[in-house]
Order: structure tokens, then C-alpha cells, then sequence
């Protein structure tokens, strides 16, 4: 093969609402090469029976106004355009989409929980959720995902200027789901966004979170973590795309894998576009293999093309406990599976001490002992 | 009263013999100095009585008050009265000093110790160590200097109270004043009952402060003399070269 000197940015480019506009991925593409297609059920190529259900159930704070709307809505859409053809597949078929608005200038009193619960497997299911922080607004939101679904959405996160907004999004679905999400956030300036995606459960999630910035000062924290078990396939797909100056962004994502076919896929695409001068980004991702038989593929992507930034860098590493974090702790007593034990936690300490809603901590830090002691 | 017996302990690494007929009884009460120049296979020593993985015991036996540690897991061999103390501790990311050393205390002890009562043994341990309390905080050896990680794993022979401390070069890389607080631990150790220490070590600084019983020159795998401590002055006289070139022509 040649060298390819096409620039990647390219890849991202095409964006359309319309499904028509994408071909049906055939597995060949590089945005789809580690996705096993036999295992989305029908959602990127037209065949999926749209009779599935997911129940969308929201708990507000009582500073933010939620609606449900219709697809004529004209805010819809505003923020993001479908990237690829389950993205535009999902844009054209859900019927009603939520829409949670933080008014200006509001604090909202407490988390804003969004449960998306799936009722099974047999059928494909399609969402459309926005939040819109207007200007100087906070907010948290948790995205909880569970049961069993075929679901396809996008999540549109338009954070005006001066706002924040955190956001926890949780993937616990039942063994059988499938789920293809894209989660796109677009910073207005001196927006701060921050973003804590947990991967536990599933047999497919492909989950691609993105970031643009619409003026300087954008400061975006994206996190994931993620416990792949046997045959399951969790994928992450980043892109921050920094296209005006003096943005900020930082990615960190941590995964283990244990079982057969246990499959972790994670792409950290980043633009520092000619105009984003002065631009600060750092992306991470490791791989705990803790069995034989898993698999992780990690690429990340960093595309410079000015030579003005304040900061670029990435770093990727897959790799097996440590032997020599298990003997010494072994060396005082600490029998293997303990050490096993404090030495995976100690792996995800640091991301789990970013959860800010205690409750959730609690909850992914039992999930991740219950994968533990499968 | 406990007995470590190392009877002509054969170790290789890979297809490498290091150690070649290891002969050496440690008693509780006793504190026996290893001496030996670089590369004479005394870390290797301390390293596979304690069961690292990476050293294979091709012959002989070790035997801890007639159990055979040789038998046993890494942690069984802890839990059994063992202690080493490592030259080079590891940094263990995300898990704090204390929940490490409480971990250690209830695997060792066989019940988790009170929470309020662990943290009172754990302050006095660092005081007494010149540890900042705030380290029982931060990971485990993560971005501690020499001397810290060195007082560390002084500490967790305090809180562990093995029957046997295997000490591997905890001089190395001491300043004096490390050197004296850390000496200070292994003296309130050795004078806390009945344990038995083997210290090994390159040179004859930590024996100003740590006075041992019983000397022995290691070169080439194996003990190449014996003797009390005047054994060690003369060895700060002289160096290992007579020794090094003995083991080469043997």
C-alpha cells in the first residue's frame, strides 16, 4: 500500500441529515473497520423493524424546563449533523425527541437524571435528546441507560456562552442490547463542558462523543471508562475539533477487558485547524488486559495544522496488570485476587474521584467490583 | 522463638544460576549482615525466599520454623512470618499508602483492624519514622524520594511485626540522617520481641547503627565466609577484592 497523505480531517467532513447521502457501511471503511456490522442488528443498513421501544424518563431539577417535542421542532438539529449513516439513520426516524433547557443565568439545584430504558432486543428503537445551557447557566446531567434495546440516537449538548454543563452518561444495558450513539457537544465562548461516559453493559456499544467550539475560551474534560467482558464489544470514538483559538480540551479514557472475544475500540480523533492558534490538548487511553483472548485496539489521531498551539500531545498503551504491583502487594500478605482487586481499582481511582454525583460514584464503583468478581 | 533455614539454595534466572549452594540459619534474636560486591547474588537471595516469579529454585530448601516456604505463594510466605524489605519498591497507582497498609494488616492479622485504632497505629508508625501524616494519603510509593520509600518500607515492618525481616540494601541511597531514623526503626523492630533479621548489604555504614551478630561474605552465589561483626571492619579495610577474585578462580 502507498502512503496516505489524505488529511484525516477529511474523514469527518460529510454531514448530512439525509440517510441517502451515506452508503450502507459494508465494514471496509476506516470509521467502521472494528465494528463487527452482523452485530448491529439492522441499524446501519435500513433493515432494523422500528417497533422497539425505549422509555425515556426524566427526573429535573426544578430550574430546568424538559419538554417533549415532535420532529418538526425547529431547535432540533441546530447543534449537530449526523457524521455517518446510523447517526442520519437515527436523525430521520425518531418520532419524539426531549429537550431539557437550563434558562440563563440558572444553577440547577441538583442533577437532572434521564433514564432510557430499553424493553428489548427483538426491535430497533430511535432517539433524539438536545440540552441547551443558555448563556451563564450550570447544570449536571446523568444519561442512564438500561435494559434491553436496539437503539440508535443523537445527543445534542449546546452549551451557550459562559455556561457549564457536566455530564454523566451511563451505558449498564442488559447482555443482548445494541447501542450507537452520538453525543455532540458544542461550546460557546468560555463554555466549559465536562463529560464522564461509563461503558459497562451491552453486547455492542458504539459510542461516539465529539466536541466543537463556536468561539475561544471553550474548555472541554471528556472521560470514559469502560469493563469489557467476554464476547462483549465496547467502542469509543472521540473528536474534538478545534476550528477557533485558544480552546481547551482534554481526554482520558481507561478501560479493562477480561474474557474471550472481549473487544475495547477506542479512536481519539483531534483537529487543531490553521485558525485554532493557541489551542491546549492532551488525549489518553489505556487498556487493562487482564485475560487472554480480549482485545484492544486504541488509535489515537492528532492532526496539527498550525504551528501555534500551547499544547498538543497523546498517549495510548494497552497492557497486562504489572507483575511487580502484585508481588509487592503479595510480598505483605495480600492474597492474589485481593491484590488483583486494589490493583484494577487503583487503575480507575483517579477517574472515579471525577464523578461528582456520589450516588453515581457508588454505583459504577459496585459495578466495577461486580465485573471484578465475575 | 522461630528459625529460617536455608539449606544449599540453587536459584537461576532463566537459564542463568545465580545462586550455587546456599547454606545460612537465621534465628529470631539474631540480626546476620550479608555482605557482598554488586552482582554476588545477594538480592537474588532475599528475592527468591520471598517467591518473586521472575527466580526459579532449581534445588535445596527453605524452611520457615519447618515449614516449607518454597511451597508456598508470595503471600502465604508473608502471612506466614516473612517480611522483605525492598530495594526498590514499586510505585502502585491509585492505591493510597493506607488503604495498602491496611490491606496488608488484615491479611497478615487475619481480621481488619478498627478503623480508629488502625489510624492511631498508623500515626504513631510515622511519627516515630518522621513520616508526614499526609502521606498516608498519596499512592503508594508514587513520586516518594528514596529515603521515603525507604522509611515506607520500614513502616510496614513495624505494623507487620514479622517473624523474619529480609532487609534488601535499605541503606542504599540513605542520606546520614535517613540513614539514622531508618536504623532507628529496624533497632525498635529487633528490640520488639522475638524476630530474627537478615540485613543485606554492600556496605559497612548501616552497621555503625544496626549492629549485627553474625557476618557473612557473599560472592559468586554463595556464603565465601563467616564471622562476628569484626568480620564487617574488616571488610571496610579491606573491600571485596579478595573475594571477588576467589570467586572468579572457584
Amino acid at each position: 500500500m502507498g502512503l496516505e497523505t489524505k488529511p484525516l480531517s477529511t474523514l469527518h467532513e460529510k454531514s448530512s441529515y439525509d440517510v441517502a447521502d451515506f452508503a450502507v457501511p459494508t465494514g471496509r471503511e476506516e470509521e467502521w473497520r472494528f465494528t463487527p456490522l452482523s452485530r448491529l442488528k439492522g441499524l446501519h443498513n435500513g433493515t432494523a423493524a422500528v417497533t422497539g421501544g425505549v422509555v425515556v424518563d426524566v427526573e429535573a431539577a426544578p430550574e430546568v424546563r424538559v419538554e417533549t417535542v415532535g420532529r418538526d421542532d425547529a431547535r432540533l438539529g441546530k447543534a449537530y449533523t449526523p457524521a455517518d449513516r446510523v447517526s442520519a439513520q437515527a436523525y430521520s426516524s425518531f418520532e419524539k425527541a426531549t429537550v431539557v433547557t437550563v434558562p440563563k443565568l440558572t444553577a440547577a439545584s441538583r442533577p437532572t437524571v434521564i433514564t432510557l430504558r430499553g424493553s428489548g432486543a427483538g426491535a430497533a428503537a430511535y432517539g433524539h435528546i438536545l440540552v441547551s445551557v443558555e448563556p451563564m447557566a450550570e447544570a449536571m446531567l446523568v444519561l442512564d441507560h438500561r435494559g434491553s434495546a436496539v437503539y440508535a440516537d443523537n445527543v445534542e449538548f449546546d452549551v451557550a456562552e459562559g455556561a457549564t454543563l457536566k455530564v454523566v452518561s451511563l451505558q449498564d444495558w442488559d447482555d443482548d442490547a445494541v447501542h450507537v450513539s452520538h453525543h455532540h457537544a458544542r461550546l460557546g465562548k468560555d463554555a466549559t463542558f465536562r463529560s464522564f461516559v461509563v461503558t459497562l453493559g451491552g453486547d455492542l456499544v458504539r459510542l461516539s462523543p465529539s466536541v466543537s467550539y463556536t468561539a475561544p475560551g471553550g474548555d472541554a474534560d471528556l472521560t470514559g471508562l469502560y469493563f469489557v467482558d467476554a464476547g462483549q464489544h465496547l467502542e469509543h470514538r472521540l473528536l474534538v475539533d478545534h476550528s477557533v483559538p485558544n480552546c481547551r480540551s482534554n481526554v482520558t479514557y481507561k478501560g479493562a477487558l477480561q474474557g474471550d472475544a472481549a473487544h475495547a475500540v477506542w479512536i481519539g480523533d483531534v483537529i487543531i485547524r490553521a485558525e485554532a492558534e493557541g489551542t491546549d490538548t492532551y488525549e489518553l487511553n489505556r487498556n487493562l488486559i487482564l485475560t487472554d483472548g480480549a482485545r484492544a485496539d486504541s488509535v489515537p489521531n492528532l492532526e496539527i495544522l498550525t504551528g501555534e498551539v500551547a499544547g498538543a500531545g497523546h498517549a495510548s498503551a494497552s497492557g497486562r496488570l504489572d507483575d511487580e504491583h502484585i508481588f509487592y502487594l503479595q510480598a505483605r500478605g495480600i492474597p492474589f485476587d485481593e491484590a488483583r482487586r486494589l490493583v484494577i481499582h487503583g487503575f480507575f481511582a483517579q477517574l472515579l474521584e471525577k464523578i461528582e454525583v456520589p450516588e453515581i460514584r457508588e454505583r459504577v464503583l459496585s459495578a466495577v467490583e461486580a465485573e471484578l468478581a465475575r | 522463638m522461630s528459625t529460617l533455614e536455608i539449606r544449599d539454595l540453587h536459584v537461576a534466572v532463566g537459564d542463568k544460576e545465580i545462586l550455587r549452594g546456599v547454606d545460612l540459619t537465621v534465628r529470631s534474636g539474631e540480626t546476620h549482615a550479608i555482605m557482598g560486591p554488586n552482582g554476588s547474588g545477594k538480592s537474588t537471595l532475599a528475592y527468591a525466599v520471598a517467591g518473586h516469579p521472575k527466580y526459579t529454585v532449581t534445588s535445596g530448601s527453605v524452611l520457615l520454623d519447618g515449614e516449607d516456604l518454597l511451597e508456598m505463594s508470595v503471600d502465604e510466605r508473608a502471612r506466614a512470618g516473612l517480611f522483605l524489605a525492598m530495594q526498590y519498591p514499586v510505585e502502585v497507582p491509585g492505591v493510597s499508602v493506607s488503604n495498602f497498609l491496611r490491606s496488608a494488616i488484615t491479611a497478615v492479622r487475619g481480621e481488619a483492624p478498627k478503623l480508629r485504632e488502625f489510624a492511631k497505629e498508623l500515626k504513631s508508625g510515622m511519627d516515630a519514622l518522621s513520616i508526614d501524616p499526609a502521606f498516608a494519603q498519596r499512592n503508594t510509593n508514587e513520586g516518594f524520594s528514596g529515603g521515603e520509600k525507604k522509611r515506607h518500607e520500614i513502616l510496614q515492618l513495624e505494623l507487620l511485626k514479622p517473624k523474619i525481616a529480609v532487609l534488601d540494601e535499605t541503606d542504599s541511597g540513605l542520606d546520614v540522617d535517613a540513614l539514622r531514623v531508618v536504623s532507628e526503626g529496624i533497632n525498635r523492630f529487633r528490640a520488639s520481641g522475638d524476630t530474627g533479621v537478615l540485613l543485606i548489604t554492600h556496605y559497612t555504614r548501616i552497621l555503625r547503627y544496626v549492629k549485627p551478630d553474625f557476618v557473612h561474605v557473599f560472592a559468586g552465589g554463595r556464603v565465601v565466609e563467616e564471622g562476628g561483626p569484626e568480620l564487617a571492619d574488616k571488610l571496610e579495610n579491606e573491600g571485596y577484592e579478595a573475594y571477588t577474585s576467589k570467586a572468579a578462580s572457584a
